[in-house]
């Protein structure tokens, strides 16, 4: 091992920190509350409808953190324009041949388990950055769904923006029905995304878990001419 | 069939109807038409001044049931409009004539009433094997419907066959079975799913045709709004107990009994939209949520395929009879877990060397650093 300096570089501006914690407090939420709806609880008998009203809490939270999810994403779009380097669009879709080259890479190390270097890039990973791209795709798809079937039941301008996807599909049921196999995308990211985060900060040690809570990573100072 | 028709009104009249017998009338065919009471004028014009509707009725693949649905709508003075009101010159179930006669019946109506009259299919067209499954009079039905309705002043596609091909349109639809919307292009199909649709419902449309002389408002399915605009389960007299999270676990339990939600006995009714909780079926007795039954989403598309019917995610297709997407969720989330585990394990015993030769180097470091800088 050589003699490397270490840098601190601040990558993650406040928006994109707060956006993260946002969409993953909404995420939590909404596959949760998601899962009850589709698998309520079985409350024995004995009790009237008026006493009640679980199942309709569970539901306006998923609703409302529906619509937390959909502007946070507004948001963090916006910010993937205006935002620093690490923010910008161009980490989630890859347009150079470098990103492609440092995927593999990416590969190497995650899966392989190669040689441990470290990577070129100090934000995203390319293939981290494409799979978010992908995870983006998702959210666009469970919003479009979740409210084309919300606009059944809702006088508001939003969710009727997307009411034409019920007749595109062929009814709520076909809707429904990939809105609930979209969920378990999100579980499935979950679980792999957190994994990550904890391999890469155990194997690089750049700090990778603070990042998202104070915006600094560390870095060899070579890496950053 | 001779001269000009006689309007409403003088048959009315000719049938010794008084004037008050005919204005109650038109006001119930208002109200089976989903229009408001201020409009009642504009109905009674209506059938003061216009002849009667020639209609032609299409038999295709089915069972017959949207008729027999509409012969036995509630009201009396509802069944009439498809008997007196309308001028049914063409149905294979419903006329006297055979045969030729029949047929020429068909030609007489669409020549001489050409851009007049309403055309209403019941069933699926089969387009398969250019599409021998359905022959009348030697011809094909693909041939009949696209030659009736070019000249059709409207089109209704009644129940789930003419509007999505129900069962005979269910996997592998052995006959190319196609809904009309799908073979005639560039003319607006009124669709009356269900099956059978609500008989008030399959007036309630031809009422809208007869009184307004254009289509009724359509969402985006060309459903008429005025009837397929809200879901079952939220007209559903049972909905409190949805919200309140009371669900009947299995048919006969205490739940059932106390008239609990259907919802996790795979009631369709979320995703379902027609008007059965409101108008309800057979003169308004009972619909079958209020029968103890789930619905089974007779009014949308592919509902033989959506099965099945007793729980309310469909099986997923390609992994086996009753799978659904939560069993393959479930594999693929406890897969990806056990994947994390084993990459875990790997990664700590080389961590582990990494971790010796780290120490070491970094102990040679601190002897290095001290001697010179970087």
């Amino acid at each position: 091992m050589e003699n490397t300096l270490i840098q601190r570089v601040y990558v993650w501006q406040l928006p994109v920190r707060l956006y993260h914690w946002v969409n993953a407090i909404a995420v939590v939420l909404l596959a949760c509350t998601g899962y009850l709806i589709g698998h309520p609880f079985a409350i024995q008998s004995g009790t009237e409808a008026y006493d009640n009203y679980w199942f309709g809490t569970v539901r306006f939270t998923h609703f409302v953190s529906a619509f937390f999810f959909f502007f946070n994403f507004i948001g963090r779009i916006y910010w993937g324009f205006v935002g620093n380097k690490y923010a910008s669009w161009h980490n989630f879709i890859p347009t150079k041949k470098k990103q492609y080259e440092e995927m593999v890479d990416v590969l190497k190390v995650d899966i392989l388990q190669g040689t441990i270097k470290p990577l070129e890039s100090i934000g995203h990973n390319s293939l981290a950055g494409l799979t978010y791209f992908i995870s983006f795709l998702a959210f666009l798809f469970q919003c479009i769904t979740g409210f084309g079937m919300y606009a059944a039941m809702s006088t508001s301008m939003l969710p009727h923006l997307f009411s034409w996807i019920v007749p595109f599909m062929g009814g709520d049921f076909a809707v429904r029905q990939w809105h609930h196999i979209m969920m378990w995308f999100f579980i499935v990211f979950s679980i792999v995304h957190v994994y990550l985060v904890f391999y890469h900060d155990y194997v690089e040690g750049r700090g990778i878990i603070s990042s998202m809570a104070g915006g600094w990573k560390f870095i060899e100072k070579e890496k950053n001419k | 069939m001779n001269g000009s028709p006689m309007t409403l009104w003088e048959q009315a009249q000719a049938r010794g109807v008084s004037r008050r017998d005919f204005i109650r009338y038109c006001s119930w065919l208002a109200a089976a038409a989903g229009i408001e009471a201020s409009a009642i004028g504009q109905v009674v014009q209506a059938m003061e001044k216009k002849p009667r509707l020639p209609v032609v009725w299409m038999h295709f693949q089915e069972c017959t049931c949207c008729s027999e649905s509409f012969i036995r709508s509630s009201h009396p003075v509802i069944s009439d409009i498809v008997l007196d009101k309308i001028s049914l010159d063409y149905s294979e179930t419903l006329m006297a004539a055979a045969g030729h006669q029949a047929e020429k019946s068909l030609q007489d109506t669409i020549k001489k009433y050409k851009g007049e009259y309403l055309m209403c299919v019941e069933g699926s067209i089969p387009t398969g094997d250019d599409g021998v499954y359905c022959c009348i009079g030697g011809k094909s039905a693909i041939d009949i419907v696209k030659e009736v309705a070019a000249d059709a002043k409207a089109i209704i596609a009644w129940g789930n066959c003419a509007t999505h091909g129900c069962v005979q349109a269910a996997k592998p639809n052995p006959t190319t079975a196609t809904p009309v919307h799908k073979i005639i292009t560039g003319k607006t199909i009124i669709n009356v799913p269900g099956c059978p649709p609500i008989a008030e419902v399959m007036a309630g449309t031809i009422v809208h045709l007869l009184a307004f002389d254009r289509i009724p408002q359509l969402d985006g399915l060309n459903r008429p709004k005025a009837f397929y605009s809200r879901r079952i389960h939220d007209t559903c007299y049972r909905r409190p107990n949805y919200d309140a999270g009371l669900f009947v676990e299995s048919f006969d339990d205490e739940n059932a009994r106390k008239g609990y939600c259907l919802y996790k006995m795979g009631c369709r009714g979320p995703v379902t939209y027609n008007s059965c909780a409101i108008m309800k079926w057979n003169n308004g007795v009972s619909y079958p949520i209020q029968s103890g039954h789930g619905c089974i989403g007779c009014s949308e598309k592919d509902f033989w395929d959506n099965g099945p019917f007793y729980q309310h995610l469909a099986s997923f297709p390609g992994f086996g009879i009753e799978t659904t997407a939560d069993d393959i969720g479930v594999a693929v989330g406890a897969a990806t877990v056990v994947g994390i585990a084993a990459h875990a394990v790997s990664t700590n015993i080389r961590k582990g060397k990494l971790i010796k030769s780290e120490i070491a180097s970094s102990k040679e470091k601190e002897e290095t650093s001290t001697k010179g800088g970087a």
